[in-house]
């Protein structure tokens, strides 16, 4: 029986929550399939392997490991050659990546490698027979297509927060392999990774993201933005591209079209007019809240709950009423 | 220094898209198109990188039908000195073909830098970039938000979740270029004058076997949103009690 591949995601030492969502999603594949292995791969620098077990809680049979003291950062030529490496070896009928900055570096790498097509950045999947059926929002958002991919093995890479990572604890068997190639060989070198702000959530992992817009009206008024998430406890602050343009927010804050499309629990849109560019990076998530002033604005019509209102006066007591109820949690 | 910057013409975002009766199409009525957002800053990149050193050419890459000479002509306008029409009467979806077609004109054309954007807008895959160079066996890196280039050396940042990568690698090279990078020029009248005479080859797209198709195309179910709480800070408290007994998020 075919086996279900999947590249699990590490940085810092640790399996990223995607690497889980990959993992997951392989154990759907197979399962789907008859229930054949999920074999995942892990990659990264000495002490990495001592994670690889973790894996095993959600649904991968069989982890890879490669240890070398040349892969503390992404080496984006050892990866893609290692993980072709494995898929040729394995007969795989499908290969996991994740859609993150690194996934949707590595796995197109690894698709012409192999030569074989990519469904990328997909939110959904079935498989029939010999084709995989993957949704992909496209379009700046606006047009959601249902991709058919033939061939093996079918590789697909996944959007950050669309499949929720199920837990399906197997015990997982963990084997040390060697690198397809050693990292010192490699021509693209990442030589540094900067925190920007290591304590904080990311974007594309945090449940809740309270957002702002221009309806904010200046860079220091971002505080009660902050300090909404610092409520939530388990929120990251985003904002819309009008606001990182103007420099009050850096760059990769911003959430759109160009910029992170996110798909968290709770989306809370404050002073944010909904312009289809932000919407394209946020229509997907579960829940909608939008904050706004003016009552004929777009963001309305995708908000699950609104209020309309000056922010000024509404934000502070939305912060008191989410300190309330995570207190009593 | 000689780069290319493949280009993909994409319907202009803004407009209200509807699916055309076969299912699997957007209806063309109504359809402007344009360069497609980062693939003009990938432009603007080789202009500004051959400006700099003050000798070389930037040649633009388009696979598509005869429409697309349009959006060749704006980019040659905008300042590239020829292009390469690589015809083909649909642009497949499947990124691996269309990597294919452009590795196969790239190979041996001596090209010192490949750029592309980082993803098109329309199909939103960024995989042709990254499947081109490891065609072509170059050295590649994606998502560029920042470049610098000396002595046949790049040093590139990208963006991560939360984190900011720095990376080297030698010339030749591909490289997927992010937004926001520099400013894209706009057309002069004297440039749109000029791209008249800008030669243009076209040859056939070779594009080979197509494994990744749209099965269909579908307008996003519209969101049963649209319900205002209230007014004011008052309704703050019933937003919260609808957040944690009616959504469940709280």
């Amino acid at each position: 029986m075919a086996a279900t591949f999947a590249f699990a995601e590490s940085r810092d030492g640790n399996l990223r929550k995607v690497a889980f969502e990959t993992v997951a999603a392989a154990r759907q594949a197979a399962d789907a399939t008859g229930g054949g292995e999920v074999q995942a791969l892990v990659m990264g620098a000495p002490g990495i392997a001592a994670r690889a077990e973790e894996l095993g809680k959600y649904g991968a049979d069989a982890v890879a490991v490669v240890e070398d003291a040349g892969l503390e950062r992404y080496s984006p030529e050892v990866f893609a050659a290692t993980a072709a490496e494995r898929l040729r070896a394995g007969e795989y009928r499908a290969g996991f990546f994740a859609a993150s900055a690194q996934g949707r570096d590595l796995a197109p790498r690894v698709a012409a490698r192999l030569g074989v097509s990519l469904a990328s950045d997909v939110t959904d999947f079935e498989i029939q027979g010999d084709a995989v059926l993957a949704r992909h929002p496209a379009y700046a958002g606006k047009v959601i297509l249902t991709l058919r991919l033939v061939g093996t093995p079918a590789l697909l890479s996944l959007r950050p927060g669309a499949l929720v990572a199920v837990e399906q604890t197997r015990p997982a068997r963990v084997e040390t392999v060697a690198p397809a190639m050693t990292p010192d060989k490699a021509r693209v070198v990442v030589t540094e990774v900067s925190q920007r702000s290591a304590a904080k959530l990311d974007l594309g992992e945090a449940p809740v993201i309270v957002s702002g817009g221009r309806g904010l009206r200046a860079a220091e008024n971002f505080k009660l933005v902050e300090d909404l998430a610092a409520a939530f406890g388990n929120a990251a602050v985003g904002a819309t591209r009008a606001v990182t343009d103007d420099g009050w927010r850096p760059a990769t804050d911003q959430i759109g079209q160009t910029g992170r499309v996110v798909s968290p629990s709770l989306y809370v849109a404050l002073g944010i007019s909904g312009a289809v560019q932000h919407l394209a990076g946020m229509r997907t998530a579960k829940t909608i809240v939008a904050i706004n002033r003016d009552k004929d604005a777009p963001i309305f019509k995708v908000a699950d709950y609104g209020i309309v209102g000056d922010l000024f006066e509404i934000l502070p007591r939305l912060t008191e009423e989410i300190k309330k109820v995570r207190a009593s949690q | 220094m000689k780069i290319a910057v493949c280009l993909k013409r994409v319907p202009e975002m803004e407009l209200r898209f509807s699916i055309a009766a076969d299912r699997k199409s957007l209806d063309q009525g109504g359809l402007k198109y344009e360069i497609s957002d980062f693939d003009g800053y990938a432009l603007e990149v080789g202009l500004r990188l051959v400006e700099k050193e003050g000798s070389g050419e930037v040649v633009v890459l388009c696979v598509g039908p005869d429409g697309v000479q349009e959006t060749i002509r704006k980019a040659l306008a905008i300042g590239a000195a020829r292009a390469v029409h690589l015809k083909a009467e649909d642009v497949p979806f499947d990124g691996f073909a269309i990597a294919r077609a452009l590795a196969a004109e790239l190979q041996d054309a001596g090209y010192d830098l490949i750029l592309f954007g980082r993803m098109a807008t329309d199909t939103a895959s960024g995989t042709v970039g990254p499947m081109t160079a490891e065609l072509l066996d170059l050295p590649c890196v994606t998502a560029l938000s920042h470049l610098e280039i000396a002595n046949g050396r790049g040093t590139a940042r990208r963006d991560l979740e939360g984190a900011t990568e720095t990376v080297e690698y030698p010339l030749p090279a591909v490289l997927t270029i992010d937004e926001g990078i520099a400013r894209p020029r706009l057309a002069s009248l004297k440039g749109i004058m000029a791209a008249k005479k800008k030669p243009l080859e076209v040859k056939p797209a070779q594009l080979g076997q197509v494994s990744l198709t749209v099965e269909t195309m579908a307008l996003p179910p519209e969101r049963a949103g649209g319900r205002i709480v209230g007014e004011g800070s008052d309704a703050v408290p019933e937003l919260v009690r609808l957040l944690r007994t009616e959504a469940k998020v709280l």
